[in-house]
This record gives structure tokens, C-alpha cells and sequence, in this order.
């Protein structure tokens, strides 16, 4: 719409026609307050609190209903404004309990602040206050009447923000209640989004409630470990007996690309961190044959030593290497290297959720054809192919909802089962089962078995798509259907994978056949200066190794952040000659097989970047000190130089090795000079100086994968930046290894190793089962 | 049921038919039923639209605003349906006129919404009676079907290629879907809570559709605007103000009922002459001239006011619904003051703090004040609480609620002063009404 200009005190402002009062306010730094309001959300003009005058009309306005037209006047405070602020403060104080001092929202209270700006210094109530007994409504969510201000903020945001429709309004006039779906018990996604977006304390959070005051924490904003959508989490850390504890997840952080958005398992998943069988110190197996905790440096030496003697009696092919899906970019890369250049083996890989080099291979040449979630936010046609993102990728679900919702995007759904989503799809194709081969045949035209012309019709009249398919897609699927998209006008792709960093995984080269980049190792031409003598044949896969481990071919193993035994695929006697290094969290199925276990840091306790599934980057910061614990990054960098790995070689930290890259040698003369460096010269800090710092590696990940290209400022900003895949010669690239696909399908409360120590999530999937059991019994 | 009144000097018109068995549809017809819309039909919108222009008929549902012009809003054009709703919700206090209409004419509704449906193009009207009127749902259901045997609904009404159909609907018992957005919310199956306006329903109403909200009695008088002429109903009334208007007299009065006046007839001999002075040769204390939500008046005030919209807006009150409730000189106005709020505590719908909390505050004090627990500061307290609700709430229900508190607190302040330091209620032996 058309810029109109109106005056606001006594400054004139320019909005688009129709624009409401209290965002063209808030946007030119004039701050309206409102309990009600909430951008996103439907209107409601509930609170009252954002009373403005209009000239030349009667009575006060609601500044959150007021559209602005041309040479309109408003006053947004005045003796008459805060007057009518105050009364309405004071309505509310009448029956909310003024338990401040122990209130859960205590010092982070909406109320609180504008009972601060606008309140009454004196009570004007004598009568008894009405009181409503505390309800808890699941393991998450308890509800406290009396609280309440009746915003209505939680309905909305469960209704329309979720399309869960759980909570509603009970009663009327003073005794209206915000009451749960299941009359005393909530059935629904548990996310807690009502809890996050409660101005005061009446919605709180099961794993929270009265542990501390809000002061008492530090809050530090990263990246949630869980599923491979990448929210950003703002975790509450206190001091502890032992360093420091996470206390709460939540996302006061909005800048993310998940916005107001965290589920169930960002929200209560954190408490494995504090799980009790988290490992402590470093085991090694003694004559007994049973592990003994003893000193790290015990542990390194022994590790060193055995790793030592398979590389040099064995050759390093005798040695495999597994690594994770939750670890960071720099470990994973750091992890490839150490195996490629210290163990001199091309024996690695990591289970795969998704085949995310058949996708590099498909999108190879075509820059900026792949998705981020702000693409996705603000994409005008989306079409979903499989997959089930309100379960496995909520963010992904939050997301096309909202964009469905406020922008009034078209959503196409091409399932073989019902999706949730399906209710905001424009039109929905159901595939028979194991039909996602087709798909593209079908796109194309030419596949008779699935006859629905009309959706197909509707996606050719969409200009700009966007594809979203999921793993269901493997190997020349996914070249098919990325190959009929890229004949569309204006194309972009997603591919859906689970957990955090499984994505920066295959980025970072866990592979027996690709280096960082999905280079293919027969290709290492780039890799030579900082690979010295890496083998250049391909690899053992996951499956492959562990195989070979048990027919006595693979002398040892190094397992970080897996566990592959865990499918009972593997005889566990059948490995009594393969000695395995096992960097982990807990003693899992594989590291209770193993002959040393190093207890690794959670991607809370470290710093570095991860990359989501649909190729955003994001950085983790490092939130808790656990002073038992080091991230893998440490470990690994120990054990080379145990191994008496050269170590300035594997990680380039400290001036001599930083003023390389600072544009002199091969930066000057490629282009390529080591941005994060210059950087940090520029901005008069010192380059890396720990071989641990693992940021350090990030100038050599930047030059070797082409697809990192990365913006620092926004990177250490804190916001996403893209990567982009698509720049590997095509005819390098053949074989993907759809089989090795095995996705792990996690719902909305599992999450693999670390759902099962979380008792946060546990309690909440215990929850939803009992309500599923109490209505099919009922 | 309520008995049915006579005065002489009643004009009757809208109730005309009352007492004479006109549910009954050939009845209906006999008393010249059913004529106004065949010459509606006949002579087309845009005549008829003038005529009620012409007419001065203002709603009688409380806002008293013009009919002919609330039908010349709704857009010719409409992508979307348009409707035609009648607001049978009436609740408040003091308030009995839609009660007879439905007992002794429901076709007059029928035939006024086909009218109304005929002037703004719509094919399709709702009936909507509070949920406390399910009894006369029956009624009117019958009416209903009575009329579409006749032809006189359907596709083709009386012969014609025009469609209407009607159909009714009952509420759940909440004062708050009398205010027309409310309406619609409950219409549509939701929770009886308002919408923000704009838009307003002439444009975004009913199911998102352009939708004419008129009260049942406005409707009810829209056949005989028709057979009268425009201009000769305008002459019955008060300047600005045409007709006749239902007065529920209740109270302290000899002959409480429903009169049939014309529009500017004089309160005092409403009161007096009409329904025959107050009962039992007491005095006159105060009269709330338009329901429970409008301002109370004074005996002085009364003197010479003409009861029509613009005569009692003047005198600081409204004409509201035309609820005229006598209070005698026996009555403990806080006593009064404290029903009423107690009603509106009771039917706000929570939506909106200052009315929710106002609300509950005001019976709270009141409460306490009159049982004798009040202190000096709480008559101040009393009218700052109602002040600040005033203008401030989403809906006018926190107004209707804080209009008569204010009313009462600044016009017998003498008398809540009487409550202070433990006296007990000064009518305490007089009263007759219970504490709710």
C-alpha cells in the first residue's frame, strides 16, 4: 500500500496506508505498551494498555486496532494517557497476587515493568482478593489463576501459532480461566510456546518453577543440540557446586531464524546435560578386564600408544573412524583430518540421516537453488514432498504455518500418509507407498500410476517454488526430482535430515570416499598443503567397518558422539581384538564395549558452528563449565599430540601460523585471504593462540569447503549465515550411498542417545501416552 | 406471562395486534397482515428505503440510530452473502418489550425482516432470541413455518421471482450478545464475546458477509412504517424522533406493563398518569429512564422531559430501551446501585480488563459498603473505579455498567454517606429486594 504520513508526537511518520498505530510506532522508537498485542498474532484490544488520542475523536484509541491514513495526529502520552494506564494497572492488581518475591516472573514480568512506569504507588483495594487453586496441566506446564491477566496471548499462540487449539476460555466476566483441551490436562505438542509468551508468571514451566531468580542466571543465546532444524535457544545458566548448570531453555532471543519458536524438546531436552550417568572421567579397560576411571593423561597415553602401534604395524586402513551427528563443524572437520593425516586412514564415516551427498551432487553448478528457513519463511508456494515436519522438524512446521498464515502462502503436500500440515496445504496429493520414486516422473507428466493432474496443474502455475522433500528421497530420487525443479522458472530446494549437525557432517567430509566439501579424496589436489600424506584411496563405510572390525580386519576404532552398536547388528565378542577409543556423553551400548572412553562435552559446553539441515550456520556458544568433561575438539586435539602429531599442523593457532594466511602468501595471490584473521587484526585482537580455540580452524574450512563462504560479522553476531552447496564438479561426483541411509525418524520427544537421558522430555512423551491410553480406554 | 396494559392516551401501532391471537398467521393476515410487504415488493428498494428515511424510526434496541440510514450503508454490491439479523437478545434490565412482540406478533418480525431484506438485497435473515426465550422460540418457529406454507418464505415469496428465507436461533443466557457483534459470534456457533470494529457488520458482518443488525421491536414497527406512510409515522412522534416506542414501566408504580406511547410523551405523566403514580401513595425517590445502564433521574429532572433520544440525552440520561424503572422514596439507592452492578459483574464476558475487573471491584465495595463496612474513601474510590471504566472498555458494556454507578454515586451521595462508620442500611426494614 501506498506511504501515508501522519504525526505522532509532534514527529511526522511515514507507514504504508493501513499499517497499525502500535507497529508504525514501535518501528520509529516509540514504545506503546501493550499486554494483548503480540506482533503475529490476531488482534484482540483486550488489555487497553495501548490507549492513544486521535485528534478529533471522542474517546481514547486503541493504538494496536488503529490503522494509520494520511495526516492523522495521535499523542501517545499525556497526563489523560497515563491516567487511563494507571486505572487499568490498578483493575489488575486488584486480583493478581502481588507475590512478586517468589513469582516465577518476578524481574522478568510484564506487569511488573508497567506497574513501574505506570502504576498507582498506593492500593486503592480493601476486599479480598479472588483466589483459584494452582492446576498443573502436564509435566511442562502448570497454570495459576490468580496470575492470569487474561491476555489471551497463550490461546492464540496455541491456536494460531501451532494449530494445536489445546487451550481456551473458560467461564466469563471475573471468573474466566484459561482452561486446557483436556479439562484438567493438556493434550497436545507440549512446545511450551504458552509458557515463553505469558507476560506475567500465571503459565509456568514444570522444569523451571521456583529453582531461581531470573537475576541469578546468565543467559546465553546458541543452538539447540536436538533435531536438524538448528532453533536458537537462550539457556539460563547458574552457578553450581561443579562449575555451572543449565536451569532453563527458552527463547527470549528472537533474532533466530526460529523467531518466537522452540518445541518441547529445545524447551525441557536440556536436562541430560545434568543427567547423573553422564560420564565423568576417562575409562580405560584394565587387566580385568573391566573400566577403571583414571587420569586423562593415562587415558591419552594408552589411546596414543594402541592407535599408534595399528598405524604403524597395521597401516592406518587398519583403523576406522565414526563420527557424529551432534558434534560441530570444526570437530567434524578436525575429526576427518586427524583420521585422514594422523591415522592416515580414509576409513570414515557417520550415520547418515539423509543423503545429503546425492543433494550436493544434484544441485552441483547451481548456486543459490538451496533453501534457508528465512527462504521458506517468506516463500509465496511451497510444495512438501514426504516427510512429517510436526513431528520430526517442528521449526520447519512453525514456520510454513506463519508463512501460510501471514503472507498467505500456497502450501502443496505430496504424502503417502496424513500429515498434520495438510491443514494449511492449498491442495494435497497422496502417493501410494514407497511412491516417492515417481514423484518426479509425475511432475514431469509422464507417470500414469499417480493420477491427479489438477495438483500438478496448480504447482506448474506457481513461478517461484519451493521444494521441501525428505529423506524418503535417496540417491537418483533425489537427482530426478531436483532436475524437474530446476527446470521451473525460479526453483529452491530443501532436504530434510534429522539431528543437529548431521548436515555439517557430510559438509565436513565424515566420508570414506569425500573430503570436506564433498571432494572426492581421489581429488585432494586442493587438500595437499594441509593434508600431508592423507591416503587417497576411498574408505570403509559405517556398515563396512564394523563388519570388517568383526572379522578381525580393523585393529581399532575411534568412535565420536555415535553409537553404532546399538543396533545389535555386531557381535560384541567378535570385537575383543579391535580396540576402540569411544569419545561420548554416556556409557553407551558402544562405549561400554570400549577399551578407552574419553566423557565428551554436550554442544552445550563447547563454542563452534553447526549447520542445519536446510545449510544455515549457525554458532554455538559455550554455555555451562563442566569441569569433568572436555569438548571433543580438546580430546582430539590431545590425542594426536599424543600420538606426537605435529599439532600447529592439524590446527593452525598461534601468530606464526595465523600471519600465513593474513594476505601475504597464498591469500594475496588466490583471493583467498584468511578473512577471520584479518578480521581479527583489524579489530585490534589477537589471532588464535590455543590450539583448542576451535575457531581457529574456521579460516582453513573456509578456503577447503567451497560452500562455506562465511560472513563473520554475522556469524559472531549471532545470527545465521548461509552455505550453499552446488560447487563440486558434477563429473566428480557418482555414488552417494543411498543405502547407508538410516534415518532416525525422531518425534517431538525422542531425540536418539540424548532423548533417552532426558528426563524433561521422557516424562512429557509418558504424558501423551497416558492421554492416548485414557481415550482409547475412555 | 405478563399481563397486557391499557391507557388511553396509548397510540397503538406496533402493538396493535397484541391480545388478539395474531400468531396465528390467517389472524395475522386478517388484522391486515402481510400488506405491507406485498407493497414493497411491488413499489422496490429504493422506495421503500425512503420511506423509512422519511419515517425518523430510530432503533430501539438503545443507540436510537436512524434505520433507514443503517440500511442505505450496506453495499448494492457484495461478493459474499448478505443477511439480515434480528436482535431478540433482550436483557436488559427492566426491559420487556420484545417479550410481547414475540408472544402476540411474531409475524410482524417476520414480515419487517423480509422488508429489510427486500431494501438492502439479502436472501437470507436470522432471528435471534435470548437463550431466556426459548419458550417463545416455539412461537416463533411456528411463525416461521406458518409462513413459508404460505409462500410468503422461499424461493419465490409471495409469487415473486425473490428469495428469503429465515431462520431462528436461540442464545445461551449471556446479556453480552445483545451488543451486535457479540451477536454474531454467538450466531456463528462461537464464544458470545465482541469483534473489533471497524468493520463494521454493514460491511463485514455476519459470516464476513454485509449484515443489517436490527432490534426486534425496530423490525417489528418497520410493516406499519410501510402502511402508514413515512411521513405520517414521523408525525406521531417528537422531532427527529417518529413513531410510537414500547415503555416497560416497572417498579414502584400502581399499573406496571408495557404502554404503547408516542415518542416524546412526558415521563412524569408516564409515570403518574399512565401507569397510575407510584404504589402505595409513596413519593417519588428517582427514575432510571431506559434500562438498567442509563443514568438515574431525579424527581426534578422529570418535571417537563419528553421521552424520546435527543430529550433525555440532553437530561444527561438515555432513552436506552424504554425500561422505565420507578424507584419510591423507600428504596436504599446503594442497595440499587449494588443489583444493578451485580448484574453487570455478573454478564461481562471478561474480555476487556477495565470492564472484567471494574466490574467485580465495584459489587465488591458495594457490596461491603452497604452491609456497612464502607469507609469515606470508598465513595470516592466507587466513582474514580466507574470514571476510569468509562470510554475505556472494548464493548459498552463496562459503560452501561459505569454510567448508572456514577449516576447514583454523584446524584445521592448524602445517602451512601448515611451508610458510613457501621450504621446499618437506613431502609434496612423497608426494603424488599435481596442482596444477589
Amino acid at each position: 500500500m501506498a506511504d501515508v504520513t501522519f504525526t505522532v508526537d509532534g514527529k511526522k511518520l511515514t507507514a504504508p496506508a493501513g499499517t497499525l498505530l502500535i507497529e508504525a510506532c514501535r518501528k520509529a522508537g516509540i514504545e506503546i505498551p501493550a499486554f494483548c498485542y503480540y506482533p503475529g498474532l490476531s488482534l484482540q484490544a483486550a488489555c487497553r494498555m495501548c490507549v492513544v488520542r486521535q485528534e478529533k475523536v471522542p474517546k481514547l484509541q486503541t493504538a494496536c486496532t488503529t490503522t494509520v491514513a494520511e495526516g492523522q495526529v495521535f499523542t501517545t502520552e499525556s497526563p489523560e494517557i497515563a491516567q487511563a494506564r494507571k486505572a487499568t494497572i490498578e483493575l489488575l492488581l486488584g486480583n493478581h497476587p502481588l507475590d512478586c518475591p517468589v513469582c516465577d516472573a518476578g524481574g522478568e514480568c510484564e506487569l511488573q515493568d508497567m506497574t513501574f512506569k505506570y502504576g498507582a504507588g498506593e492500593s486503592l483495594m480493601v476486599d479480598a482478593k479472588r483466589h483459584r487453586d494452582e492446576q498443573q496441566w502436564s509435566p511442562a506446564v502448570f497454570y495459576d489463576r490468580p496470575r492470569c491477566i487474561l491476555c489471551y496471548r497463550c490461546t492464540r499462540v496455541c491456536g494460531e501459532g501451532m494449530d494445536v487449539w489445546a487451550l481456551g476460555i473458560q467461564n466469563r466476566g471475573v471468573t474466566s480461566v484459561i482452561a486446557p483441551d483436556g479439562g484438567d490436562q493438556l493434550d497436545c505438542e507440549q512446545c511450551g510456546m504458552c509458557i515463553d509468551i505469558c507476560p506475567v508468571g500465571a503459565l509456568t514451566s514444570g522444569s523451571y518453577r521456583y529453582k531461581t531468580r531470573p537475576w541469578e542466571m546468565n543467559h546465553v543465546s546458541t543452538v539447540c543440540t536436538h533435531c536438524g532444524d538448528g532453533c536458537k535457544v537462550t539457556l539460563g545458566i547458574r552457578q553450581s557446586s561443579d562449575g555451572s548448570e543449565i536451569i532453563r531453555a527458552d527463547n527470549r532471543d528472537k533474532s533466530g531464524i526460529n523467531g518466537d519458536f522452540l518445541c518441547a524438546k529445545g524447551r525441557f531436552g536440556f536436562d541430560f546435560v545434568e543427567n547423573p550417568e553422564r560420564l565423568t572421567s576417562p575409562l580405560v579397560r584394565n587387566a580385568q578386564g573391566k573400566l577403571e576411571r583414571v587420569s586423562w593423561e593415562h587415558a591419552f597415553r594408552v589411546a596414543a600408544a594402541k592407535l599408534k602401534e595399528v598405524r604403524d604395524t597395521r597401516g592406518g586402513a587398519a583403523i576406522g573412524v565414526i563420527g557424529s551427528n551432534h558434534t560441530t563443524n570444526e570437530e567434524n572437520y578436525l575429526l576427518q583430518k586427524f583420521a585422514r593425516t594422523v591415522l592416515k586412514t580414509s576409513n570414515i564415516d557417520h550415520e547418515r540421516t539423509t543423503d545429503y551427498v546425492a543433494f550436493a551432487r544434484a544441485l552441483a553448478g547451481h548456486k543459490e537453488k538451496s533453501a534457508g528457513l528465512r527462504d521458506i519463511a517468506s516463500a509465496p508456494a511451497i510444495l512438501l514432498i514426504g516427510g512429517d515436519p510436526t513431528n520430526e522438524h517442528p521449526l520447519l512446521a512453525w514456520t510454513i504455518r506463519t508463512n501460510v498464515r501471514l503472507n498467505r502462502a500456497r502450501l502443496y503436500v505430496a504424502n503417502h500418509r496424513q500429515i498434520k500440515l495438510e491443514r494449511q496445504a492449498k491442495s494435497t496429493l497422496r502417493l501410494p507407498g514407497g511412491g516417492y520414486g515417481k514423484v518426479a516422473k509425475y511432475l514431469s507428466g509422464k507417470e500414469a500410476t499417480i493420477s491427479d493432474p489438477a495438483f500438478r496443474e496448480a504447482l506448474l502455475a506457481e513461478e517461484n517454488l519451493l521444494i521441501i522433500f525428505g529423506e524418503e528421497f535417496r540417491g537418483a530420487a533425489v537427482d530426478e526430482l531436483v532436475a524437474w525443479g530446476l527446470s521451473r522458472p525460479s526453483v529452491r530446494f530443501a532436504y530434510l535430515g534429522d539431528y543437529s549437525n548431521s548436515r555439517g557432517a557430510a559438509d565436513m567430509g565424515l566420508l570414506p570416499d569425500r573430503l570436506p566439501g564433498y571432494v572426492p579424496v581421489s581429488t585432494y589436489d586442493a587438500f595437499a598443503d594441509e593434508y600431508p600424506g592423507m591416503p587417497h584411496t576411498i574408505g570403509l563405510t559405517q556398515p563396512q567397518m564394523l563388519s570388517a572390525a568383526a572379522g578381525g580386519s580393523l585393529g581399532a576404532l575411534l568412535i565420536v558422539g555415535a553409537n553404532p552398536l546399538e543396533l545389535g547388528t555386531v557381535d560384541l565378542s567378535a570385537l575383543k581384538n579391535t580396540f576402540i577409543v569411544v569419545q561420548d556423553l554416556f556409557l553407551t551400548q558402544t562405549a561400554a564395549a570400549a577399551d578407552v572412553v574419553f566423557p565428551a562435552a554436550t554442544l552445550y559446553e563447547k563454542t563452534g558452528t553447526v549447520t542445519n539441515t536446510y545449510g544455515d550456520l549457525q554458532l554455538v556458544r559455550k554455555a555451562v563449565d563442566k569441569p569433568s568433561v572436555k569438548p571433543d575438539f580438546e580430546i582430539l586435539v590431545r590425542l594426536a599430540s599424543s600420538m606426537g602429531a605435529d599439532v600447529k599442523r592439524l590446527v593452525p593457532f598461534g601468530k606464526n601460523v595465523i600471519k600465513a594466511d593474513l594476505g601475504q602468501s597464498r591469500g594475496a595471490q588466490s583471493g583467498e585471504a584468511d578473512r577471520h584473521a584479518v578480521w581479527l587484526v583489524a579489530n585490534g585482537l589477537e589471532p588464535k593462540l590455543s590450539p583448542f580455540d576451535p575457531l581457529a580452524l574456521l579460516d582453513e574450512i573456509e578456503r577447503l569447503v567451497p560452500a562455506y563462504k562465511l560472513d563473520r560479522l554475522n556469524l559472531f553476531g549471532g545470527n545465521e549465515v548461509r552455505t550453499e552447496p552446488g560447487f563440486i564438479p558434477v563429473s566428480a561426483l557418482t555414488s552417494s550411498g543411498p543405502d547407508l541411509v538410516k534415518p532416525s525418524h525422531n518425534g517431538l520427544f525422542t531425540s536418539g542417545t540424548l532423548g533417552r537421558y532426558s528426563k524433561g522430555i521422557s516424562d512429557l512423551e509418558q504424558h501423551q501416552a497416558e492421554i492416548k491410553q485414557e481415550t482409547v480406554a475412555g | 406471562m405478563p399481563r397486557l396494559v391499557s391507557h388511553p392516551d396509548e397510540v397503538k401501532v406496533v402493538s396493535k395486534r397484541f391480545g388478539q391471537g395474531a400468531a396465528d398467521i390467517d389472524k395475522y393476515i386478517e388484522l391486515g397482515g402481510y400488506e405491507a410487504i406485498r407493497k414493497c415488493l411491488a413499489q422496490g428498494p429504493e422506495w421503500l428505503i425512503e420511506e423509512m428515511k422519511a419515517s425518523n424510526l430510530r432503533g430501539r434496541g438503545g443507540a436510537g440510530f436512524p434505520t433507514g440510514m443503517k440500511w442505505s450503508f450496506v453495499p448494492k454490491q457484495s461478493a459474499k452473502p448478505k443477511y439480515v439479523l434480528i436482535n431478540g437478545d433482550e436483557s436488559e434490565p427492566g426491559t420487556c418489550k420484545d417479550h410481547l412482540i414475540f408472544l402476540h406478533d411474531p409475524h410482524s418480525v417476520i414480515e419487517g425482516t423480509i422488508i429489510a431484506g427486500l431494501a438492502i438485497g439479502s436472501k437470507m435473515g436470522f432471528i435471534y432470541l435470548r437463550g431466556e426465550y426459548r419458550y417463545l422460540l416455539e412461537i416463533m418457529e411456528k411463525a416461521v413455518a406458518d409462513a413459508y406454507a404460505k409462500g410468503f418464505l422461499g424461493k419465490n415469496i409471495f409469487g415473486t421471482d425473490t428469495e428469503f428465507q429465515i431462520i431462528t436461533q436461540s442464545g445461551a443466557g449471556a446479556y453480552e450478545v445483545g451488543e451486535e457483534s457479540a451477536l454474531m459470534e454467538s450466531l456463528e456457533g462461537k464464544r458470545g464475546v465482541p469483534r473489533i470494529k471497524p468493520p463494521f457488520p454493514a460491511v463485514v458482518g455476519l459470516y464476513g458477509g454485509p449484515t443489517v443488525i436490527n432490534n426486534a421491536e425496530t423490525i417489528a414497527t418497520v410493516p406499519h412504517v410501510i402502511n402508514m406512510g413515512g411521513a405520517a409515522f414521523a408525525a406521531v412522534g417528537s422531532p427527529r424522533n417518529g413513531g410510537t416506542r414500547l415503555f416497560g414501566i416497572s417498579g414502584h408504580v400502581e399499573r406496571p406493563g408495557v404502554y404503547e406511547l408516542p415518542m416524546g410523551y412526558n415521563l412524569k405523566k408516564m409515570i403518574y398518569e399512565v401507569a397510575g403514580g407510584v404504589r402505595g401513595g409513596r413519593s417519588l425517590k428517582a427514575v432510571v429512564p431506559g434500562g438498567s445502564s442509563t443514568p438515574v433521574l431525579l424527581p426534578e429532572e422529570i418535571e417537563s422531559l419528553g421521552m424520546d433520544f435527543d430529550q433525555v440525552g440532553k437530561a444527561g440520561s438515555m432513552l436506552g430501551s424504554g425500561g422505565v424503572v420507578v424507584i419510591d422514596d423507600q428504596t436504599c439507592i446503594v442497595e440499587f446501585a449494588l443489583r444493578t452492578i451485580s448484574f453487570y459483574q455478573h454478564e461481562s464476558c471478561g474480555w476487556c480488563i477495565p470492564c472484567r475487573e471494574g466490574t467485580d471491584w465495584l459489587k465488591k465495595s458495594l457490596t461491603r459498603f452497604h452491609a456497612g463496612f464502607g469507609t469515606a474513601k470508598d465513595i470516592d474510590n466507587i466513582r474514580y473505579l466507574a470514571e476510569n471504566m468509562m470510554g475505556r472498555t472494548f464493548c459498552p458494556l463496562g459503560d452501561a455498567a459505569a454510567m448508572p454507578t456514577l449516576g447514583f454515586v454523584k446524584k445521592f451521595r448524602k445517602e451512601f454517606e448515611d451508610h458510613l462508620d457501621g450504621k446499618p442500611c437506613p431502609f434496612a426494614k423497608h426494603t424488599e429486594m435481596a442482596v444477589v
